[in-house]
């Protein structure tokens, strides 16, 4: 079990580069009622070690974007356009071939639901070691020596009997312990996490959610951790894109984001959540309307139509045009910082207790 | 729409002493499991519910929280008599209907609503909305002035949606409007008492918010008591004045909003509330205590004996595995604030000394930050 450390060396070194570098990507499905743009634009980089997280609603893109990183989408249907480098590789002209090396090796992915993400056909400890069979061309003696490893790792109890178990013999946060162990066995570069603890309760979330944490810091990766949830980001990332109707709104540190957030969606989001040590005379402040289609997406600001602080821009600047995103930590919006500053601490903050 | 609460409370429900709408001693349900062949027997139960006692007073917002499989759904599934309790008796309004026939309950079905969690499957997709939300009033016989479709218009008005869309279909709605036709279908019948069951988890977070000020200014405004089923503390929080936290079929604690939110005394309730990721919005609040329970929910088939909760406690003794705590209320504890432990925790969320980390995993990575993974 040498594998643990084979990198260690020469991943020291090179701490500040970005490691996965996201440059312009548009993501585009024909469907019978037209063009969905899922992803439109969107530009990140994920430093080695480091955890980007990505919030957003159902149908923000967070979710198309990772799985394009994986190279996972049907090339008949989707229309991927833009820059992937991982680890200076550029990934979206990557063959099939190139890609297949890539999964499950330096590229891991654990998904939302770990029932339907496991095969009910085949034993956990089969699953988990294919990738390594696969990749490091280990005999299967080896490769169960290393999943039971893994299993142990990963905190499931008597490991080497439950080798031999299929999904359905585990529970929901077991089934999500083993997809970590089969995500992380080929101690990959960059881990994605779609969701990885939506499915579960609570207290399975924090267990995970701290183990994913505490086995970051041994292996070393980094992790794109994507959530509709900033409870679980703030408690998990390092680096935060808000993203919304397939475009990024706002990105900056999680403290940054999180305590001074300067986009109107990022203010929305944090004052229609409760609080555990909130007010609970004061009503919640939603935000009015729904997500916008992506088949039709508003023109300018996406964010434009259920806004509050159109008026405050002046014209029809939010309705016409589109706020560009730049670069380090800034938000895709009209009004100037100074107005968001003084809107945030007057109008914002007050409410959220 | 607008979902300020400013509104006058002309006929809110009057404070102190509150007349009990709906008691529950005892409830019990156990679904059986039939195995053997050539004739099927039964061998085993999941014991669902078992013994939960809780009531809700009038014009009370009452929260019942729990993870999954914990048996919130049943118990509220059996209040509504939508299953039939296998023991235990269930009072509504002086009357018991622990095993009313269909004749018996036909008046206080219509008292009794419930809203359900999935506003997706629980729409017909081949009804348009005025008839899903008169089908209630139709099969009760009720004809209210001025017409049913008048009522539908104005019940559609009143959940925050154009009464113009009477004869449209669900599926030309998102899932917060649809949450919103669940809410006007509980009210067509102007029922005294709601369960709600997990209405806004199936829900985008900034459309959860709506919902919740919906329900909130329904319940305040036509003074209807909820029963409020979901995991979410927070939400729960935020829309509950009591509440009852469910652990294997068993009400483990119960209080008010502030006894159990700030002065919790059961192990559980304490690893519950620590569970809860919240948004560090300044350093204070990352001053929370910080508990990992091992594993899952152990299987409500072979429940522990004993308290239920022992596997997972770190105050666990003898004692727990043999006797099962009673549901009391213990000393320095307000009224109504019951817990059933033997060996109850601090009333405090305050970060703790040492944090409690029991899973074994986590504890073994976490014991030795610094050392290096190399092996062999």
């Amino acid at each position: 079990m040498t594998t643990l450390t084979k990198t260690e060396g020469e991943r020291a070194p090179s701490g500040s580069e970005a490691f996965l570098s996201v440059r312009d990507l548009r993501v585009r499905f024909s469907t019978e009622d037209g063009i969905v743009k899922a992803v439109d634009g969107l530009s990140f980089d994920v430093e080695r070690g480091k955890t980007l997280g990505i919030v957003g609603e159902s149908g923000s893109g967070k979710s198309v974007t990772n799985l394009t990183v994986l190279g996972l989408h049907n090339p008949k249907t989707a229309t991927v356009e833009g820059e992937i480098v991982l680890d200076g590789k550029e990934l979206v002209s990557a063959t099939e071939k190139e890609m297949e090396k890539l999964r499950g090796n330096k590229v891991a992915m654990i998904f939302q639901d770990p029932l339907t993400a496991l095969s009910p056909y085949y034993t956990v400890g089969r699953q988990i070691a294919e990738p390594f069979m696969k990749h490091t061309g280990a005999s299967k003696r080896e490769a169960k020596a290393r999943a039971i490893e893994m299993l142990d790792k990963v905190g499931i109890p008597q490991p080497a009997m439950r080798f031999d178990d299929y999904p359905h013999q585990f529970s929901g946060g077991m089934r999500q312990r083993a997809m970590i162990a089969m995500a992380l066995i080929c101690n990959p570069d960059l881990l994605i996490a779609d969701e990885p603890t939506t499915a579960l309760d609570v207290t399975v979330q924090a267990q995970i959610l701290d183990l994913l944490k505490d086995l970051q810091q041994e292996f070393g990766s980094a992790i794109v951790f994507i959530t509709h949830d900033l409870g679980v980001i703030s408690k998990m990332a390092d680096d935060l894109l808000v993203m919304y109707s397939g475009r990024a709104v706002e990105r900056g540190s999680v403290r940054e984001v999180l305590r001074a957030p300067q986009h109107p969606y990022t203010w929305g989001l944090l004052s229609s959540m409760p609080r555990l040590g909130g007010d609970t005379a004061q009503a919640l402040t939603p935000i009015p309307g729904s997500p916008p289609s992506l088949l039709n997406p508003p023109s300018g600001c996406p964010f434009h139509p259920r806004c509050g602080f159109t008026s405050e821009v002046g014209g029809n600047r939010c309705s016409t045009e589109r706020p560009e995103l730049p670069e380090g930590r800034s938000a895709a919006c009209h009004l100037s910082g100074e107005q968001r500053s003084t809107f945030f601490i007057e109008q914002i903050k007050p409410r959220l207790g | 729409m607008s979902d300020k609460l400013t509104l006058p409370k002309p006929q809110g429900p009057v404070d102190g002493a509150r007349e009990t709408l709906l008691s529950v001693e005892g409830l019990t349900k156990h679904f059986p499991i039939y195995g053997g062949f050539p004739i099927k027997r039964k061998v085993g139960a999941v014991q669902a519910v078992d013994g939960v006692d809780l009531s809700v007073g009038v014009g009370e917002s009452v929260g019942l929280v729990g993870e999954s499989g914990c048996g919130k759904s049943t118990t509220g599934r059996l209040i509504t008599r939508l299953l039939e309790p296998t023991a235990g008796k269930i009072t509504y309004a002086g009357q018991d209907i622990t095993h009313a026939s269909r004749r018996q309950l036909a008046p206080v079905r219509s008292e009794i609503q419930m809203i359900f969690q999935d506003p997706y499957s629980s729409l017909n997709p081949r009804q348009t909305v005025g008839t899903i939300i008169k089908s209630p009033m139709e099969v009760n016989g009720i004809k209210p002035a001025g017409g049913v479709e008048k009522r539908v218009r104005e019940l559609l008005e009143l959940v925050g949606l154009n009464p113009e869309h009477y004869n449209r279909f669900p599926h030309e709605f998102s899932g917060g409007q649809r949450q919103r036709i669940g809410v006007a279908r509980a009210l067509a019948l102007n029922p005294k008492l709601i369960v709600a069951d997990e209405p806004v988890s199936a829900l985008d977070v900034s459309i959860q918010a709506q919902v919740v000020n919906l329900l909130q200014k329904v319940q305040e405004e036509m003074g209807i008591a909820f029963l409020f089923i979901a995991h979410d503390l927070a939400i729960v929080r935020h829309f509950s004045q009591r509440l009852a936290v469910m652990y294997l079929g068993k009400v483990v604690e119960v209080g008010d909003r502030d006894s159990i939110y700030n002065r919790p005394r059961h192990p559980y309730t304490h690893a519950l509330l620590s569970a809860v990721p919240e948004v560090a919005l300044d350093d204070a609040t990352e001053d929370r205590e910080r508990i990992r329970l091992s594993g899952d929910v152990p299987s409500p088939i072979h429940p522990p004996s004993g308290c239920r909760f022992r596997t997972r406690c770190w105050k666990a003794q003898d004692k727990c595995a043999t006797e099962e705590p009673p549901l009391v209320q213990l000393s320095g504890n307000p009224a109504g604030h019951l817990t059933a432990c033997h060996f109850p925790e601090e009333p405090t969320t305050e970060a703790r000394a040492e944090d409690v980390v029991m899973d074994p995993a986590l504890k073994a990575l976490e014991d030795a930050p610094t050392m290096s993974p190399a092996k062999d």
